[in-house]
């Protein structure tokens, strides 16, 4: 009930928004605010009395700190199937935090069409915090194009100068390699039939089905691509630095902060639970994929000039190190996954927002044109210096902890992987200074009238910065939340082997 | 005849004396709002008349008719777009003083034909239903003769079709002079018995070729775009919908009851005619820019995807085959008429606005209208929170349970190139309106073409987020 409660408030308060927009155009902001707000006071309620120790239980059964099981369409065994465990309310609490974040950096800049933005922007939140908490198969799959739609909008309407091909390329991508997940999914649920006689598309039934390996492997590859392009890993890569590129910055931000860590989700909630034994087969492949997205994705980073296409690259790079975590597959490469998941959420938000508030001062992405920032907004200069540090890795922030928890993980699964991964490492400096160098220091290339950030925008680097920082140093307490979770999906893995 | 069966066949009684008396009442008064109301009232009776009739279904009306829960549905379905047809057409018709009352006959003939095409049994019926519906069309087509388009096009139509209904004929005499029988469920039967000799296997192929020449499935598909673009809007929607419809389901109907879909020809014969189809009408449909071609081109594909559930048959068995096809025909009409609803919204007889651009900035203009338009293209494209997606499901679930891969393949590659010219409509739609060339005379859009509209659109999300009762229903069709 509190679960669909969550996703409701969203639905409701974007079309509040919309309409709210008739009667004053700053109202759908606030209307967003307070339906995040009420969001936000629920999750933190579920935290303070939860018990997310509860999902260990030793059987390889999870049980979750709260559940909603409704019928929807039984005709296919189809239920509405909400479900919360450590976790879902860590992707969720990141969901509805970059929620604010994204409303507040559009405050001023978007001026046409307010109350349709909103919509957009509620619409998209709510499919997200559907897709961590859905575990119907088919209710995931609804979440997951639900959320896609209003990004679609989101950019191909706010977006800038190229918006309509980066909105297509987007929508086409993701459409159709989640078009193969539904065929995936599908044929999971008839396999399953064909030995039970039953259709269901619930989670926990379909992870005790046992598969003939060859299909198992075919099925596996339908979720796999469908998450690494969401992820995204290379070769499937290409819509991302359109899309961060040409979407208005809440866009950029919900894109980088979490869509794309609903593909990392998909991988460590479905694809290797389901197919533990194709997914061990096919983990090679897939940490090479995730060692040549991570060098690849830097490399890519180091020749751009334009800001945000810089900044997506790096995404990439990042998201690698997600894809070589999963399938390293222990504990200490999962929880790094899981870390850098949170961090690089946060800190790519929040480079996404300083690139986005540069924009709109200086109608320009491109760095050749910058320089000599840090004397005219020293404020903004910090701040981008701080999270730019924090990208490339720096000890005693969020990105480190999770970086250095998925090489130590991988380490163990394939020493050689991990090497070349690790040069990564040396190229994430490399690359994130020059973005300091060119557009902050030097002398200035062109003038602008600049203003610095004002209380708004420096409230809401606080607050990233605080996550930041508690990441980084005391990341114990996303580490509880999500430990007995991820031990649970090992034991089912290992009692499925 | 029984009294029973003729209670049983008292929808298409009642839809037969409803055109008589719009014929009539033309004849006593031409009055384009007395026409309307009268063929509503007609349509609205014969649907009203469905429970009477369920009651006693099944039960065969005399050796050409049977009326079951089958064809009550397909009846209901092509009545209620009878409905929605003729509410487009009164505000298409309707304005200024001409005298276009005709047009409503027509569709309740046209009506009369299909719903007597999904209640047959026998050949016969198969040809008398398919006849008066086509005969219908060819005037509907032509039916703005002034124009040069809808003349040209109703003409070609009416040569196709011809040709077409003389494969089907041919086709069924060769089946009957091998086999004996007219009536489809003793077909299985004798066949086997004949071993599918040549004879029956080229008698059916050619009566499939004169059915997909109706469906316009690829390679029968050439005289589509041209005739969607020529009609009149509204009669267009009438020919994606209702003609296409009533003929999917008696050829499934057909199928079925003579147990056809296990032989191996007829698999592969289908399977053909859905890879073409699919692949040639999405590519081409890329590659327009009048909005009726483009849906012209789409509904070929549309009919492809129809078709795996039908490839599959044989091994999904009859349950899951007939709710398929039934579900993604429901969402197939809705879509259609919606889509075709809001161009004929736009246009009147004069003059019609289909090209691509003309739907510029619609989408702050007329937010309301813009947002039905945009549901209808989400759900042709099979996107969730809309009944295509769950019609699209219904396909996979099929697809994927016959073990139909190549089709499955084939299904999401069409889907996607689908998806892309979809999105271009969407794409015009919202972009700014013109503020420098010369302001456009304001659209004009009746009240009830706009109620209309967003009816459909309610029906379509209602369908797409809670498919559960009619779910429901088309389980008791099989």
């Amino acid at each position: 009930m509190i679960l669909s409660l969550l996703i409701a408030v969203l639905f409701i308060g974007g079309l509040l928004a919309w309409k709210s927009e008739t009667e004053d155009p700053d109202k759908p902001k606030f209307i967003c605010l307070a339906a995040l707000g009420l969001d936000m006071f629920i999750v933190l309620l579920i935290y303070l009395f939860g018990d997310p120790s509860l999902s260990l239980t030793g059987t390889g059964d999870p049980s979750w700190i709260m559940e909603t099981n409704w019928q929807w369409i039984p005709r296919f065994g189809i239920s509405f199937h909400l479900a919360m465990d450590g976790l879902s309310l860590l992707l969720v609490f990141l969901t509805l935090f970059l929620g604010f974040m994204a409303v507040g950096c559009s405050w001023n800049e978007i001026t046409e069409r307010v109350g349709f933005f909103h919509f957009n922007l509620m619409w998209t939140l709510a499919g997200v915090v559907g897709v961590f908490l859905a575990l119907d198969l088919f209710l995931f799959f609804f979440f997951w194009e639900v959320m896609i739609i209003p990004m679609f909008f989101l950019i191909s309407i706010w977006g800038h100068e190229k918006k309509v091909y980066a909105a297509i390329k987007f929508f086409l991508f993701t459409q159709v390699s989640s078009l193969l997940m539904l065929a995936a999914i599908v044929a999971l649920v008839i396999v399953n039939y064909q030995s039970s006689g039953e259709y269901t598309f619930d989670y926990l039934v379909l992870l005790k089905t046992s598969i003939d390996p060859d299909m198992a492997y075919w099925l596996m590859l339908g979720f796999f691509i469908a998450f690494v392009v969401k992820l995204p890993g290379v070769p499937f890569h290409t819509w991302l630095p359109d899309a961060h590129t040409q979407a208005p910055t809440a866009g950029s931000v919900l894109l980088a902060g979490i869509l794309l860590k609903t593909g990392a989700y998909g991988l460590i909630r479905f694809v290797v639970p389901l197919f533990p034994d194709a997914s061990a087969e096919f983990a090679p492949i897939a940490m090479f994929l995730g060692v040549i997205s991570i060098l690849y994705g830097a490399h890519m980073a180091f020749a751009q000039s334009d800001m945000k296409r810089l900044i997506a690259y790096t995404s990439i790079s990042h998201m690698g190190f997600i894809l070589l975590g999963v399938f390293a597959w222990n504990e200490w490469a999962l929880q790094g996954a899981v870390m850098t998941m949170l961090a690089h959420g946060i800190s790519s938000a929040a480079l996404f927002m300083i690139a986005g508030a540069l924009q709109q001062r200086m109608h320009t992405r491109d760095m050749r044109r910058m320089g000599g920032l840090w004397g005219q907004v020293p404020r903004l200069s910090v701040v981008a210096l701080f999270f730019t540090v924090a990208a490339l890795g720096m000890p005693g922030l969020g990105n480190f902890i999770g970086e250095f928890l998925v090489l130590l993980g991988a380490f163990q699964a394939d020493i050689w992987m991990t090497v070349f991964a690790s040069l990564g490492l040396i190229a994430a400096p490399v690359y994130s200074l020059i973005l300091v160098q060119k557009a902050f220091h030097c002398e200035p290339r062109e003038s602008h009238k600049l203003w610095d950030f004002g209380q708004r925008e420096m409230t809401m680097m606080a607050f990233m910065i605080v996550a930041m920082v508690w990441m980084g140093v005391y990341p114990q307490t996303m580490l509880n939340l999500s430990a007995p979770v991820l031990e649970n999906l090992n034991q089912i893995v290992a009692f499925k082997d | 005849m029984t009294f029973a069966a003729f209670i049983a066949i008292l929808p298409i009684i009642l839809t037969a004396g409803a055109s008589v008396a719009v014929m009539l009442g033309i004849a006593f008064e031409r009055s384009h709002a007395q026409t309307v109301r009268l063929s509503l009232i007609g349509l609205g009776l014969a649907i009203l008349s469905l429970p009477i009739a369920g009651l006693l279904a099944p039960i065969q009306a005399t050796p050409l008719i049977i009326i079951d829960d089958y064809a009550l549905f397909f009846i209901g379905l092509i009545l209620s777009t009878g409905v929605v047809v003729t509410l487009l057409f009164s505000d298409y018709f309707g304005q200024g003083d001409s005298e276009d009352e005709e047009i409503y006959l027509l569709l309740l003939t046209a009506v009369l034909g299909a719903v007597v095409l999904v209640a047959s049994r026998h050949f016969a019926t198969l040809f008398l239903g398919l006849e008066t519906m086509s005969v219908s069309l060819f005037a509907m087509i032509a039916y703005t003769v002034r124009k040069e388009m809808a003349l040209e096009s109703g003409v070609k139509y009416l040569i196709l079709s011809g040709v077409s209904s003389g494969f089907l004929l041919f086709g069924s005499a060769l089946v009957y002079a091998e086999l004996g029988t007219f009536e489809f469920d003793q077909m299985s039967v004798l066949a086997d018995s004949a071993n599918w000799s040549p004879m029956v296997i080229v008698g059916l192929t050619m009566a499939v070729s004169g059915l997909a020449f109706k469906l316009s499935l690829v390679p029968f598909h050439l005289w589509t775009s041209d005739v969607y673009q020529g009609a009149p809007a509204p009669v267009t929607a009438f020919v994606a919908t209702v003609s296409k419809g009533a003929i999917f389901a008696l050829l499934l109907r057909y199928f079925v009851s003579a147990d056809a879909l296990h032989n191996f020809p007829v698999v592969i014969v289908f399977t053909i005619l859905a890879l073409l189809s699919i692949l040639v009408g999405n590519l081409l449909a890329l590659l327009q820019d009048d909005l009726k071609r483009l849906f012209a081109y789409s509904s070929i594909a549309h009919m492809g995807y129809l078709l795996i559930p039908f490839v599959a048959g044989a091994v999904i068995g009859k349950q899951l085959l007939i709710e398929s096809v039934a579900f993604y025909l429901v969402a197939y009409f809705i879509t259609t008429l919606g889509a075709f609803g809001m161009i004929s919204a736009l246009s009147n007889a004069d003059r019609e606005f289909t090209h691509i651009e003309d739907l510029k900035g619609l989408f702050w203009e007329k937010p309301l209208l813009a947002a039905a338009f945009t549901t209808m293209l989400l759900s042709l494209a099979g996107i969730p929170l809309t009944a295509g997606f769950i019609a699209k499901f219904y396909i996979f679930a099929s697809g994927v349970q016959g073990a139909m891969w190549l089709l499955i393949f084939t299904l999401v590659l069409g889907s996607g190139i689908g998806l892309y010219y979809y999105l271009r409509v969407v794409m015009v739609m919202m972009k700014s309106p013109d503020t420098s060339s010369e302001p456009a005379e304001p659209r004009q859009i009746a009240q009830s073409g706009q109620l209309v509209l967003v009816g459909l659109m309610l029906l379509l999300i209602y369908l797409g987020v809670n498919p559960g009762p009619l779910t429901e229903v088309i389980t008791g069709l099989g």
